[in-house]
């Protein structure tokens, strides 16, 4: 019989599982659970997009499309980051469509990352970067942000981690599982840290269209920061279009053109139907995307609001769709909060641990939910807490 | 006002202290742009979406078009108030088209509406014919989806 410890790398088989699986196995075996979990719109993909697949199939249009992907689409995508961000790429060799923005973050850590280097990683994030550095034989150096902060990198924080062997800075804002942004002044703190350095920054901008306060501001856009930062976005979260799997990657054409191999190796070239489908929400999508914003953002007030009425702290976050209230007032652990309130109320959320050691005491609640679903949700979670408080909980 | 109005539309039991809430506004703003929308005539009642096929399972609800000659003095304006007088209608409205007026009616059964067309409606001199649709399902009501609500296929759980 095959030994497959002996086959297997042992590089994967040491790579820890999501943090998230234990929970989601309780809360799958339950019946009438309802979920905060998630980390995707409940917006449907909006309808011209769909159509533009549909219109896609019926011509028949299933081929692989150039590498970096279809031009038109790279075109638009360099229009995109110009008028978002205000930093321009050349479309045709500066940008690559990847198959989600995990695949970009992939991409980008594999082309820097070798054995020795160290990454640092701004916590709690979500949970790729670490995994991805330590394949490379990268070592990753955790950058811890704190509550008092509002979750945001400090230059502090920055400088006290950078050492020789530092190659690059994964900055995730707006964060999941946080809701920080990075504000203009936050930025230019971190990058007057950097501009002395070889450091280069993969910037993962993926919730960059759900900013809540003022316009989101790319790291990309500070003077001398273009050529150290790979930018990473993508439709799943802006244009609720996680299941077509589709990002964009983009930074100067010496880091792209690395990428680009990898990319091609590994995947050909991103969905084609997806591509096409993309052109059509880059082109005429705008407006869904300010529809779904404003949605979440009075769903974000509702339950910052909610969470502090019921006592648990919960700093108001500026970005993404989740909101991270502190559960230490409870004296649980986020594990045990999160276990005994699916056990005990039936309601799923996700242990601020499962994004970096820093995030315990504090529980992940997505808002990717209708109204009438998060009130349902908080109802539970207050006869939760005031039985915990009364020691009456069964 | 867009905003509230719309949360409004969604659920007009939403309490003035969520409205400001979720509007960033204080209770006091909130009811002073609700007052506002009532008086000018923006928002004109507050109404509970019922499905009256899970009320009384035998009602029936039915569209009427009529055709109409325009009166010299009123147009269509006597005419439709007095259709709009009875209890059973519950909207009528003016339409351009194939047809001048679009009336809804809800009885318990369709004899009973069947009965009101015929004697109410198709036997005002004005009218010049009707055609009635009976209603089989709605799926969504004033921007409102009344089919049973659809299954969220998300998986519980992602970071």
């Amino acid at each position: 019989m095959i030994d497959y410890s002996k086959v297997l790398s042992p590089a994967i088989v040491n790579m820890k599982p999501s943090g998230i699986r234990k929970f989601f196995d309780i809360a799958q075996q339950l019946e009438g659970v309802i979920s905060l979990g998630v980390g995707e719109p409940d917006f449907k993909t909006p309808w011209v997009v769909r159509r533009e697949a549909i219109n896609v199939l019926e011509k028949g249009r299933t081929s692989y499309t150039a590498n970096a992907g279809l031009a038109d689409l790279r075109k638009e995508a360099a229009r995109y980051f110009s008028d978002r961000i205000g930093v321009d790429y050349d479309p045709t060799n500066e940008i690559i469509i990847t198959v989600g923005g995990s695949e970009g973050i992939d991409l980008c850590i594999r082309s820097i990352v070798t054995a020795g280097d160290e990454v640092l990683i701004v916590q709690p994030s979500f949970v790729c970067y670490c995994p991805i550095v330590t394949l490379c034989g990268g070592v990753p150096v955790p950058i811890e942000t704190k509550a008092e902060n509002e979750f945001r990198l400090t230059a502090e924080e920055l400088r006290s981690k950078i050492t020789d062997r530092t190659k690059l800075l994964v900055l995730p804002y707006p964060n999941n599982p946080t809701g920080a942004i990075m504000r203009r002044e936050d930025l230019e703190e971190i990058a007057d840290v950097l501009r002395r350095t070889n450091i280069l920054v993969l910037s993962d901008e993926i919730y960059s269209e759900l900013t809540y306060s003022g316009k989101h501001v790319s790291i990309a856009s500070l003077p001398d920061m273009r050529e150290r930062t790979i930018v990473i976005n993508g439709f799943s979260k802006a244009y609720a279009m996680t299941g077509w799997r589709l990002g964009i990657a983009a930074a100067p054409c010496e880091l792209t053109s690395q990428m680009l191999k990898l990319h091609q190796y590994a995947i050909m070239s991103s969905p084609t139907v997806s591509q096409f489908a993309a052109i059509t929400a880059l082109r005429e999508c705008d407006d869904d995307i300010v529809k779904m914003r404003d949605e979440y953002d009075m769903r974000r007030r509702y339950l910052v609001d909610a969470f502090n009425k019921l006592g648990l702290d919960c700093f108001t976050p500026q970005g993404a769709f989740y909101v991270f209230p502190c559960i230490r007032s409870t004296g649980l652990s986020s594990s045990d909060f999160c276990e005994k309130l699916v056990y005990r109320k039936k309601v799923a959320v996700v242990p601020g641990n499962a994004f970096g050691e820093c995030g315990e005491g504090f529980v992940r609640v997505s808002y990717a939910y209708s109204l009438s679903h998060l009130r349902e949700a908080i109802k539970r979670i207050g006869e939760f807490l005031e039985e915990l408080k009364n020691g009456t909980l069964q | 006002m867009e905003k509230l109005l719309n949360l409004l539309k969604s659920n007009a039991r939403l309490t003035n202290a969520e409205l400001a809430v979720m509007l960033g506004k204080t209770e006091a703003e909130v009811a002073a742009d609700i007052e506002k929308l009532e008086k000018d005539g923006i928002i004109t009642g507050y109404t509970a979406i019922v499905d009256e096929a899970v009320y009384d399972p035998n009602s029936v609800t039915a569209l009427i078009e009529l055709k109409v000659t325009p009166q010299s003095q009123s147009g269509y304006d006597d005419i439709a108030k007095s259709i709009a007088s009875y209890e059973q209608v519950e909207s009528v409205r003016l339409m351009s088209g194939a047809y001048d007026i679009l009336v809804s009616v809800t009885g318990t059964n369709i004899r009973e509406v069947s009965r009101f067309v015929a004697e109410n409606l198709a036997a005002i001199d004005a009218v010049q014919s009707t055609a009635t649709h009976f209603l089989l399902r709605s799926y969504k009501v004033n921007g409102i989806s009344v089919t049973a609500d659809e299954k969220d296929e998300r998986g519980l759980m992602f970071p």
